[in-house]
């Protein structure tokens, strides 16, 4: 069977040396939420410009719903978007706006009215219908936007940076229920976003882009517990990188030796000895204590504290190791009073489970 | 607290001479030649000076306002024909101007930043040199002989313009509402690019990509949002060319010719003509409170659209 919204070896070429989009391939099904995630200048805008029909693909195909959008003006797609901004019009009232492009569409006076009243009701804003946009909140002004981009019910929804004009606090809360509000319509949707933590919440499917290609595809948990490469590693959360190379491989284990360790991962890897290999380790998935465990060979270092920095629900740690790299950890702060506080200074082992490692080919 | 307060004071004090100097500017050139036109306006000749409308004779001050210069105004139609015929020309010139403004300022306004300061030269440029030798190019320009003429005689377009009486005859482009509009809308055209160039270049062309989103064709996007959203430019620059068209008495003189009636004309006549300075200024008093009515309406309109909106 054919994906629903098919981007297929799409390439985008500004000239001058670099290359926006660089042979791009995704599917996407039918009522995913998909997330292009990268830093700024990664090519996902201009990805997400050439699915609205701004941009030209230089070459490659986009194929929605079995129709090639190739050629198709902006106005002929049956594609919205909301955009960063909201670029609401400023000379029209909220109802106004929200009935645009039904009226373009040439709908019926009753049924643009009805479908207008339905979207208000959907983003909670029915007393505001009068208002202009410029006396309305931010958070109202993106649930206006969100609004007149579903009224006209379109067949894929894009949706650029959604919520990277709100503060922080509103942020979160708006994350929750603009998924609600997508699900509850049931559009396919195409996110585009630098904030790792807005992707991870809202979408089901992230794909990580940098230079104009994509990295990795897959769920957000996949994409964090099981980066493909260093880039990706690095790129979602917080991540310890250690180089090393492959000492022993055992059917049910290999050993790693690093600069200041050696790990002992349990998981499905196999290598050649000698070669050599990055691991990653997450900041959370790291224990401290005070007293070595019984076993020091593997999976656990020695450090001293050189800085602390509290967050009320965790705490993070750098530590300092024998070879002079750091070791950053994070501890949940499950007690109000810990009876053994770790201090600045503090000499503390560091140790880990066998399966909390990431190994690493690229 | 006393080292943060003293400075805001003198500030605030500051503030107030600066606000002040636009005011003692509108008194000093504005306010006090109107009192005195206006003065004047009610006053009758005295021979060849002015007679005072105030008179001090044996401990008794008498006020004397003369209305008949007013009355006058209505008595002879040549006065309401003038006024109506200036209103007419200067609506013409405001939507001649607009029509050819209105796609200038929006070609400026999109093209490359680095042609924009090239262009808005081009629209300075005919300021470099004397106003009056401009409108005097024009003659040349539409009398026969001239390549205006010439082209258009030869594309048959003074038949159109006789149809739409801005001509009385095919052949004769000069002394003709015609000559006077191409004048004025020349002289004008400036005023009305300029502040319709500064909105239009100011507009957030994401508007445009969401109305074209939304499913407006680049048509329909231009009347639905780029329109709309300069009506301030649009409305600045109709006034900046419909008020001193009104007044205007340059062009009328030199390209006008008979039947192209202007107020400006009349007005020169009775000063400088007839001498009749009260009559003169009665006129005058009358051309400002035309100009001044429609902006007034104008602004109670804006007034009450604000109002609706919050």
């Amino acid at each position: 069977m054919t994906p629903y919204l098919q981007i297929d070896q799409v390439v985008k070429d500004f000239g001058g040396g670099a290359v926006a989009v660089d042979g791009v391939s995704i599917d996407i099904e039918r009522g995913e939420i998909f997330a292009l995630l990268g830093s700024s200048g990664c090519g996902k805008t201009t990805l997400l410009r050439m699915l609205a029909g701004f941009e030209q693909p230089t070459s490659g195909r986009i194929v929605l719903n079995g129709q090639d959008l190739a050629g198709l003006p902006p106005y002929a797609r049956p594609i919205n978007i909301m955009f960063q901004s909201y670029a609401l019009f400023p000379h029209l009232s909220v109802w106004d706006n929200i009935a645009f492009g039904l009226r373009r569409e040439g709908c019926a006076k009753d049924e643009t009215a009805q479908r207008v009243e339905a979207m208000l009701k959907l983003v909670q804003l029915e007393k505001y219908a009068r208002r202009k946009p410029h006396q309305l909140s931010g958070g109202q002004q993106q649930r206006v936007a969100l609004a007149r981009s579903l009224a006209k019910r379109p067949q894929l929804l894009l949706l650029d940076e959604p919520l990277g004009a709100l503060d922080k606090k509103l942020r979160e809360e708006t994350q929750i229920e603009l998924v609600n509000i997508i699900r509850e319509v049931g559009v396919t949707c195409v996110m585009v976003t630098h904030d790792q933590e807005e992707a991870m919440t809202m979408a089901s499917r992230i794909a990580v882009m940098s230079e104009g290609r994509i990295l990795q595809v897959g769920p957000p948990s996949e994409i964090y517990e099981t980066p493909a490469t260093r880039f990706v590693a690095d790129f979602i959360g917080n991540v310890n990188l250690m180089d090393g190379r492959l000492s022993t491989d055992e059917p049910d284990h290999v050993i790693i030796d690093c600069a200041d360790c050696r790990h002992l991962v349990g998981h499905g890897i196999t290598g050649s000895v000698g070669m050599p290999l990055a691991v990653a380790l997450r900041p959370e998935k790291i224990l401290l204590s005070r007293q070595a465990q019984e076993d020091t060979r593997y999976n656990c270092v020695q450090a001293t504290i050189q800085e602390r920095a509290y967050f009320g629900a965790y705490t993070v740690y750098r530590l300092q190791l024998a070879s002079g790299t750091l070791l950053k950890v994070s501890m949940a702060n499950t007690e109000r009073h810990p009876d053994e506080a770790l201090h600045i200074g503090d000499g503390v082992w560091a140790h880990w489970p066998g399966t909390a490692q990431i190994v690493l080919t690229r | 607290m006393k080292t943060i307060g003293s400075p805001k004071l003198r500030g605030a004090s500051g503030a107030r001479w600066v606000i002040g100097l636009p005011y003692l500017w509108l008194l000093v050139f504005f306010a006090l030649p109107f009192l005195i036109v206006l003065r004047i306006s009610f006053s009758e000749m005295d021979a060849v000076r002015v007679a005072d409308i105030w008179s001090y004779v044996d401990g008794t001050l008498s006020l004397k306002l003369r209305l008949a210069n007013y009355l006058f105004l209505g008595e002879d139609d040549l006065y309401i024909r003038a006024y109506l015929s200036s209103l007419r020309f200067a609506a013409m010139t405001t939507a001649g101007c607009l029509l050819i403004g209105y796609p200038f300022a929006y070609f400026m306004a999109r093209s490359s930043p680095r042609r924009q300061p090239l262009l808005m030269m081009l629209v300075m440029l005919p300021f470099w040199t004397s106003f009056l030798l401009r409108v005097y190019a024009w003659k040349g320009l539409l009398s026969e002989g001239g390549w205006v003429y010439g082209l258009i005689r030869a594309t048959g377009l003074d038949h159109l313009l006789q149809a739409l009486h801005l001509i009385e005859t095919p052949g004769m482009l000069m002394n003709t509402p015609f000559s006077l509009l191409i004048g004025m809308i020349y002289t004008y055209l400036p005023f009305m690019i300029l502040p319709l160039y500064a909105n239009l270049s100011k507009m957030d062309m994401r508007l445009l990509e969401a109305a074209a989103d939304l499913g407006a064709s680049p048509w329909v996007a231009f009347w639905r949002v780029t329109v709309p959203l300069s009506r301030a430019g649009i409305v600045a620059g109709s006034m900046l060319v419909f008020i001193p068209c009104v007044g205007e008495y340059v062009t009328p003189e030199l390209l006008g010719g008979p039947q192209s009636l202007m107020i400006g004309r009349v007005l020169w006549d009775e000063f400088f003509g007839n001498n009749d300075w009260p009559l003169a200024s009665a006129i005058a008093v009358v051309v400002i409170l035309l100009v001044l009515l429609p902006m007034a309406v104008f602004n109670k309109v804006q007034e009450q659209a604000k109002g609706r909106a919050s």
